[in-house]
């Protein structure tokens, strides 16, 4: 029997107020006139920001909750700033679209919330079961999040696959955490690590439940051949909801990795690291291979994620030792410049997503150079140009692999990031190097998107530039795994 | 100000960007105030490299200006600056050649001024910081960030295969540096730093000493990189799109500066880092070496089109720049810097001269011209001057470095002299053959019958060019002066250590059969 103390509370606090705002939307929501929905994003953003405040104030009294399921400590802490950050990045780069798209209804904003409420939970539990529930609540919120264009095909049939290889993927982790219980009687990963560490000799079965737990991962973090619904669901859902979708439960579900593969199954040994590393070297290669031959811009992004898991799992093979704060400084960057790509595309497809073809940004460098020369921002970072966060992310990877003696892996890395800059670069070449009257030029910019894209170019900028600070800070956060 | 003279490498460096940064504010139809602005900016950097130059001191060993702080705390990364004798000459180099881009650039560039010029000017922050930067780390941030300036520059304002060139050459590139980075990381998790002179002292110590193995790869990951870049056979294949496709001012910077950066980066890098393994090396690179100038020249020789022949002649050029690197010999190496200014003279200014007769006709194929030396006198003396100066002609600057190479060349090993020495005269058949068929005999096309003569800006240009290879060819003194104790220190390092693996063990032998 656990009894509820005021500190477990504060532990939870951030995870809290983001679901009470949640609630609070969707009681608003009949309340307001169809015009004035916006009126309910704001209040999620501020709700965001409360619950950032709640993380801070959670952060001077770190430690495990409700008997040990729920652990805030800096990992979990740094995870949830990551998801609010995600979070209002999104929500200032959805108003404007759902106006434009027409689809301005609470719900959204409340999914955004809930979503982003089951990752915290991911990112944070330290119990199987607990993290079964945060995956779940996050996934049931992007699916319907995915499918929120109700009008477009495109957009229900992007629902409808995330829906069906999502359930399997989370079936496939509940099955592995059955056979963990099964096994060894519990499922709270610190007290499974012990166990798993005494026993003699692995049984099969537990090596069916890891890999079972692995697939469920792999299918959340888009890995190959895990991967094949990536393209079409980010294609088909909303963009500033791909915008959430390819950064949001990806991080969250590489932080459950982290903590099940290189906490609680560390003493598997080689066959997981060997795992990891196929799977790496997979992702990488045909991400970028494939991104190669795409001429839809979400769909070039949506390999490009798939790419950038790879090298996320160059940095988990890595180690613990230094990976895993690569791991954290690589996600980071990687939310940064998704987000901020995902969300100017958003804006300058147009009315119902038409100007989606890369050829459609023909001349934009000249139509809107400021525009433009954010998106190019992105892209170059992207690729890993020095100067951007992107280059250090990637340099920090590369380091740590090198420093593991994965001289294979590394090289593998790098030349597929050469390639990379080939993709990566048609959108530029289009931009200013094609003539045309450019497609993708719908109006203005909003100015609370100006605010999302000038935070993620400042913040690109300044890690490009300054990455030590924030680098010591992932290694604090990186210090509670053992 | 007095900060600004106690750190001229920094002011160097970043007064383009700063000039970019003007541009980048001012309005987009203000082309001509644009114009002014990067002539200002880039003739104060050129006069600030020039003090620089100056204030040289060719008496006093290591590394001068040198300007050393924490930038990033992990890894150690500072920003340390300093020049010896080995970069001197290259800063001076981009200066100039980057105020000559802006001029040869006044009025062929109508279309995206703004862009242009701004474009220009971060361009030679990117170079110069490449030439004065002392960590490894910083070397490289400048190396790769400087390849996104030039890829606009080809890929927005050259000719009709412009994307495709720009595409080849930023692969290629990015290709080398890849391999590049790898090797800076393993030099870090060796020594656990990335300055440049604290890394030198650790490789020459014993303490850190690389294995035979890791040295070779090593140096392969840097060689390759920079043999990318230069670019030696059979890595060239980039050069000729890149530089025909690229519009005057990019050529100009291609084949004066960026060129240069490879056979820097062996002098710099390769040889004073890896001595053992350059000395394993240097027959096969000067094999190489030697095979780049007799393909390029032959190369060259059948182009029907000018600016495609004078990307050839660069690969043939270049070539004996790598083979008087790899001679280790005092004149050897003099010589190959001394070649790489002059090449960056004379080829900027065929390339400007070729620019002006585009301009004029817009082609550039030989078929079509034919007596110009009737139509445009004034020009073709120019033409002339730089022809002879390309190819080598005594008094002027193409013959020092050449003269210097070879002569180190027959030190080394006869044969690759007398090998180099051909490739001196196949480069006078080239250009003169060129010369003739362009220039001699009647006006065989009526397009060409009232062609104007060199513009004021024009000769402007052109006068201070041919100054500059006269200088260059009669007092070489005041430059060469400069080298010698950076080339001096190269060299010493190169020879101090075991003789060499080779000569207890033959070693690549040794490798294949393991």
């Amino acid at each position: 029997m656990i009894t509820v103390q005021a500190s477990d509370l504060v532990r939870i606090l951030p995870q809290t107020i983001l679901a009470g705002f949640a609630i609070l939307v969707m009681m608003f929501e009949p309340f307001l006139p169809a015009g004035r929905k916006t009126l309910l994003g704001w209040f999620s953003l501020f709700g965001v920001i409360a619950a950032g405040a709640a993380a801070i104030r959670t952060s001077f009294s770190p430690g495990l909750a409700f008997g040990g399921s729920v652990a805030a400590d800096r990992f979990g802490l740094f995870f949830i700033c990551l998801f609010l950050l995600v979070a209002a990045l999104t929500l200032l780069g959805s108003f404007n679209y759902l106006e434009r798209e027409n689809i301005n209804h609470g719900e959204f904003y409340a999914l955004l919330l809930m979503g982003t409420v089951g990752m915290c939970f991911m990112a944070t539990s330290t119990e199987l079961v607990m993290i079964f529930l945060g995956l779940e609540i996050s996934s049931l919120a992007t699916y319907v999040l995915a499918g929120f264009k109700r009008h477009d095909p495109l957009s229900n049939e992007a629902s409808l696959k995330y829906f069906l290889l999502g359930s399997f993927a989370t079936a496939f982790f509940l099955y592995g955490i059955a056979f963990v219980y099964g096994l060894t009687g519990t499922t709270n990963l610190l007290v499974l690590s012990e166990r798993l560490a005494k026993a003699s000799s692995w049984s099969p079965l537990a090596w069916v439940a890891l890999i079972l737990m692995f697939v469920g991962l792999a299918f959340k973090v888009s890995t190959v051949p895990f991967h094949v619904w990536t393209p079409d669901v980010y294609q088909g859902a909303p963009a500033p909801v791909t915008a959430f979708l390819s950064v949001g439960p990806k991080a969250a579900a590489f932080a459950i990795f982290l903590r099940i593969f290189l906490g609680a199954f560390a003493s598997a040994g080689s066959i997981v690291f060997w795992i990891i590393w196929v799977s790496a070297l997979l992702t990488m290669c045909l991400g970028n291979l494939a991104a190669l031959l795409q001429s839809n811009v979400k769909r070039l992004l949506a390999y490009s994620a798939i790419a950038h898991a790879g090298y996320v799992l160059v940095g988990i093979a890595a180690g613990p030792k230094e990976g895993t704060a690569t791991v954290l400084f690589y996600l980071a960057v990687y939310a940064l410049m998704n987000v901020g790509a995902f969300v100017l595309v958003a804006h300058l497809t147009g009315t119902g997503e038409r100007w989606t073809r890369i050829e459609d940004f023909a001349g934009l460098g000249y139509e809107r150079p400021g525009v433009a020369a954010c998106l190019a921002v992105f892209m170059l970072s992207l690729a890993g140009f020095p100067t951007t966060a992107g280059f250090f992310a990637k340099f920090y990877i590369f380091r740590a692999a090198i420093h593991s003696h994965l001289i294979g892996l590394t090289i593998v890395a790098l030349l597929t990031s050469v390639i990379s800059v080939y993709y990566y670069f048609r959108l530029i070449v289009v931009m200013y190097m094609r003539e045309g009257k450019t497609q993708a030029s719908s109006g203005p910019l909003p100015w609370a998107l100006r605010v999302a894209l000038a935070v993620s170019v400042v913040g690109i900028f300044y890690l490009g530039l300054y990455p030590s600070d924030f680098l010591l800070l992932t290694n604090l956060a990186a210090l509670p795994l053992p | 100000m007095s900060w600004v003279l106690d750190h001229p490498l920094t002011v160097l460096t970043f007064l383009p960007f700063a000039g970019a940064l003007i541009i980048a504010f001012c309005r987009r139809d203000a082309a001509t105030l644009i114009r002014w602005i990067s002539l200002v900016v880039s003739l104060l950097a050129f006069a600030l490299a020039l003090k620089v130059f100056l204030d040289f001191s060719p008496n006093q060993p290591g590394m001068q200006f040198v300007e050393h702080r924490p930038w990033i705390a992990s890894p150690p990364i500072s920003y340390h600056l300093g020049i010896d004798g080995l970069s001197v000459l290259l800063i001076l180099l981009t200066a100039f050649l980057t105020v000559l881009g802006v001029l040869a650039s006044w009025t062929s560039i109508t279309s995206r001024v703004k862009e242009f010029f701004l474009f220009l000017l971060t361009l030679e922050t990117g170079m110069i910081g490449v030439f004065v930067s002392l960590d490894l780390f910083l070397f490289f941030i400048f190396w790769e960030a400087m390849l996104i300036p030039m890829y606009f520059l080809i890929g927005v304002w050259g000719h009709e295969r412009r994307v495709y060139a720009a595409m080849k050459f930023i692969l290629y590139t990015m290709t080398g540096s890849a391999l590049m980075l790898v090797g800076i990381l393993y030099l870090y998790s060796v020594t656990g730093t990335f300055d440049f002179e604290t890394i030198e002292r650790q490789l020459a110590g014993s303490v850190h000493a690389l294995s035979g193995t890791a040295q070779v790869w090593l140096f392969l990951a840097f060689f390759v990189a920079f043999a990318i870049k230069v670019p030696m056979f059979p890595f060239h294949t980039w050069l000729p799109d890149a530089h025909v496709e690229a519009p005057t001012a990019g050529s100009v910077i291609l084949a004066g500066v960026l060129l240069k950066m490879g056979t820097y980066g062996m002098l710099r890098f390769c040889l004073p880092l890896f001595p053992q393994a350059s000395r394993e090396f240097a027959p096969f690179i000067s094999v190489l070496a030697i095979v780049g100038i007799i393909y390029g020249s032959l190369v060259a020789m059948v182009q029907p089109d000018v600016k495609k022949l004078v990307a050839y002649s660069s690969v043939a050029h270049l070539g004996f720049v790598v083979l008087g690197i790899f001679t280790f010999t005092m004149s050897g190496i003099e010589g190959a810097i001394y070649q790489m200014c002059s090449h960056g003279v004379s080829t900027g200014a065929l390339f400007i001269l070729v620019g002006m007769l585009y301009e004029r006709r817009h082609t550039r194929l030989i078929k079509e011209f034919g007596g110009l030396a009737t139509t445009l006198p004034v020009y073709s003396t120019f033409f002339m001057i730089v022809v002879l100066s390309s190819l080598g002609l005594p008094m002027l600057n193409g013959f020092v470095g050449e003269f210097l190479i070879i002569v180190g060349a027959f030190h080394a090993r006869p044969l690759f002299g007398a090998l180099a020495a051909l490739g001196v005269v196949l480069s006078a058949v080239y250009l003169l053959w060129m010369y003739q068929r362009v220039f001699f005999g009647e006006v065989t096309n009526e397009k060409n019958r009232n062609l104007p003569d060199c513009t004021g800006r024009e000769k402007i240009i052109l006068v201070a060019v041919v100054l500059v290879i006269l200088w260059m060819g009669i007092y070489p003194q005041p430059f060469l002066r400069r080298l010698d104790l950076g080339v001096a220190q190269v060299i010493h390092r190169i020879e101090q250590g075991p003789p060499s693996f080779a000569l207890k063990k033959p070693f690549l032998h040794a490798e294949r059969t393991r």
